[in-house]
């Protein structure tokens, strides 16, 4: 198969203003991935899938990745004049980068046995429903994947014929699989809470009456005194 | 097979042109999630134009307990147990696709007992998830009960096997990165040898009873035809897609394990009904029963673990990695994203049976309700794995 930075080439020489970035991979792998700009990954996809040295037909794994606001610190060496002398000092610099969600596709092809091919997209900020161009129109198998990313971790994926929830229920509201996601803490009711699911318990559970000596799960103070 | 079967073309069967009464009204049905035939809880929901299905949208989430977020939230060695929980009845080819993908990310290498151990695992379960799918799938057309426990004798000998050397019948939990838990001993291959040499007479013997059988030709050829564009298009792996004349198997394409040294064939379909992938299970078992012979006859003692792996405490480089393997249901993947520290930054499971299911809803059209139990059936899908 090509190298990555040859396919690089020829996507902008065949989608004209299409821009493309290979990020780096540091495992014994060797999977290096290309990023893609949103504004023609749709065009970028159709040449992946019909170019006739290439032809990736088959999207094998398609997948969201969160990644939060990050701090990435460098070192570097620079030569200044102390007290007439020149001297190396290390310099360290912070570069902030804001968080944005991943959308990952592993290509492979069928007909010419060959891959992965691994093509990304990364949305503008972490916003809820976050849109990206859905590939699903190019292969099929991005169907349901596209709409498992939607549901766990809020991209909106616009193209996607039937975007719906696939794996939560359609009333759930968060999206679990962010790094920022909380877990309800009323999500599971137990009839005798104890411990640290008592504590928590207490913040939900409204009083119940002690006619049949029932234990109460919380304080007087908490109970709602009804209007009179 | 050894049984007679008539060809689709001399069967003549002609399309379904079922007309009903209720012509141009739809009835909703919701079938599942608590059916006999959805082999778990999937629910389907199914527009029906008296017994002809028009629209058919799958329902999924019933067991999802959010396996990738657990996956980053523990170990790298903690996740290996877990992934026995995906495809329940696959646990040891799910162990060696994460196995897999965690020695891509940090480039272990794997002795050659353990590679051997490896395949023969791989290929006992192929030989059990086959045998009792196609017994399932004849529990679906209404054979109630005697196929399927034919297959469960054989099955039941395979998971002794897996007993016997795991301490598990289908939580293994057996593969670490780098080689395998357990040595096998002799005694276990000798074991394994008289269950692998007896497998061919339980083909022969199933092979007669189901697979040229009238019922089941007529309630499988023609029936939920698949063409080879879709199924590559909607990225269909499996014997679900050699059936459709695909001749695409990781085991041949990537080479993974010693896969390369082993002589044997791929089944491949010609029409992608629900026949040829029943037929497709039936050919892949003599295939694995071959693997299995000559994996048996080449294993030599040595070690089976890579003693330079830090099992514990593990911490691979910062990076990704994606490793496949063809499993009996599919192209099994696991995507891992490490930040360095002790939890994968993302684990995902690219679930076979999960994906397959991309396109019932075109193999159902135009079909009667009681089809849609077979079609569902020859997909082969467990929950445990759909859902996550």
């Amino acid at each position: 198969m090509e190298l990555l930075e040859q396919i690089k080439a020829r996507i902008e020489s065949s989608v004209p203003g299409a821009k493309t970035d290979i990020v780096p991979n540091g495992t014994p792998s060797q999977q290096h991935s290309l990023l893609i700009d949103n504004a023609h990954a749709l065009a970028v996809a159709h040449f992946l899938r019909d170019d006739p040295t290439l032809r990736l037909d088959f999207c094998s794994n398609v997948t969201g990745v969160d990644w939060l606001d990050r701090v990435v610190k460098k070192t570097i060496k620079i030569k200044t004049v102390v007290d007439g002398f020149e001297k190396e000092v290390d310099q360290t610099t912070e570069e902030k980068i804001p968080g944005y969600l991943e959308a990952v596709y592993h290509l492979y092809s069928m007909a010419h046995k060959h891959g992965p091919v691994i093509i990304r997209m990364r949305t503008e900020g972490r916003a809820k429903c976050a849109p990206l161009p859905s590939l699903t129109p190019v292969w099929r198998s991005a169907e349901f994947q596209e709409r498992e990313i939607f549901d766990l971790y809020g991209i909106r994926f616009d193209g996607h014929p039937d975007l719906r929830r696939i794996l939560m229920w359609d009333e759930f509201e968060d999206y679990p699989m962010r790094k920022d996601y909380v877990q309800p803490d009323d999500f599971e009711w137990e009839p005798t809470p104890h411990d640290e699911v008592l504590a928590r318990a207490k913040q939900h559970y409204t009083a119940r009456p002690e006619l049949d000596g029932a234990e109460k799960i919380t304080s007087h103070s908490d109970v709602a005194t009804p209007d009179k | 097979m050894s049984a007679t079967v008539q060809t689709l073309e001399a069967m003549e069967r002609p399309p379904v042109t079922m007309t009903s009464r209720l012509e141009g009204e739809l009835l909703e049905v919701s079938m599942g999630p608590q059916h006999p035939s959805t082999h778990g809880v999937f629910r389907m929901n199914v527009a029906l134009e008296g017994e002809i299905v028009r629209k058919l949208k799958p329902v999924f989430g019933y067991l999802h307990r959010n396996h990738e977020q657990i996956g980053e939230h523990t170990t790298y060695l903690g996740s290996m147990p877990y992934t026995d929980r995906l495809d329940y009845f696959c646990s040891m080819t799910n162990n060696w696709a994460y196995a897999l993908s965690v020695e891509k990310l940090a480039a272990i290498e794997v002795p050659e007992r353990a590679q051997y151990l490896r395949v023969i695992l791989a290929e006992l379960t192929r030989l059990q998830n086959h045998a009792s799918l196609l017994g399932f799938l004849l529990s679906d057309m209404g054979a109630w009960g005697t196929p399927l426990m034919y297959a469960f004798r054989e099955r039941e000998k395979i998971l002794d096997l897996f007993e016997s050397l795991s301490g598990a019948r289908m939580m293994c939990d057996y593969m670490r990165f780098g080689g395998c838990r357990v040595d096998a001993s002799d005694e276990w291959l000798a074991a394994a040898k008289k269950i692998v040499d007896r497998f061919p007479k339980f083909l022969d013997e199933f092979g007669e009873l189901i697979l040229g059988n009238e019922i089941v030709i007529a309630r499988t050829q023609n029936v939920g035809r698949l063409s080879a564009d879709l199924a590559v298009s909607a990225g269909i792996t499996g014997p679900m897609l050699r059936a459709c004349g695909v001749n695409y198997d990781v085991r041949k394409v990537d080479g993974y394990g010693f896969y390369p040294r082993f002589k044997f064939r791929i089944p491949l379909g010609e029409h992608g009904d629900t026949y040829d992938r029943l037929m497709m299970r039936a050919l892949e078992m003599r295939e694995s029963v071959e693997i299995l012979k000559q994996a048996l006859a080449l294993i030599q003692p040595g070690p089976i673990l890579n003693s330079k792996v830090k099992i514990r405490a593990f911490r691979p480089p910062v990076g990704e990695a994606y490793g496949r393997i063809e499993a009996p249901k599919g192209e099994l993947g696991f995507y891992l994203i490490s930040d360095g520290g002790p939890n994968p930054y993302r684990y995902r499971v690219r679930p076979p049976s999960f994906i397959n299911l991309t396109i019932l809803e075109d193999m159902c059209l135009g079909h009667v309700v009681a089809d849609v139990m077979v079609i569902l059936g020859s997909v082969d899908i467990v929950m445990g794995e759909v859902d996550r």
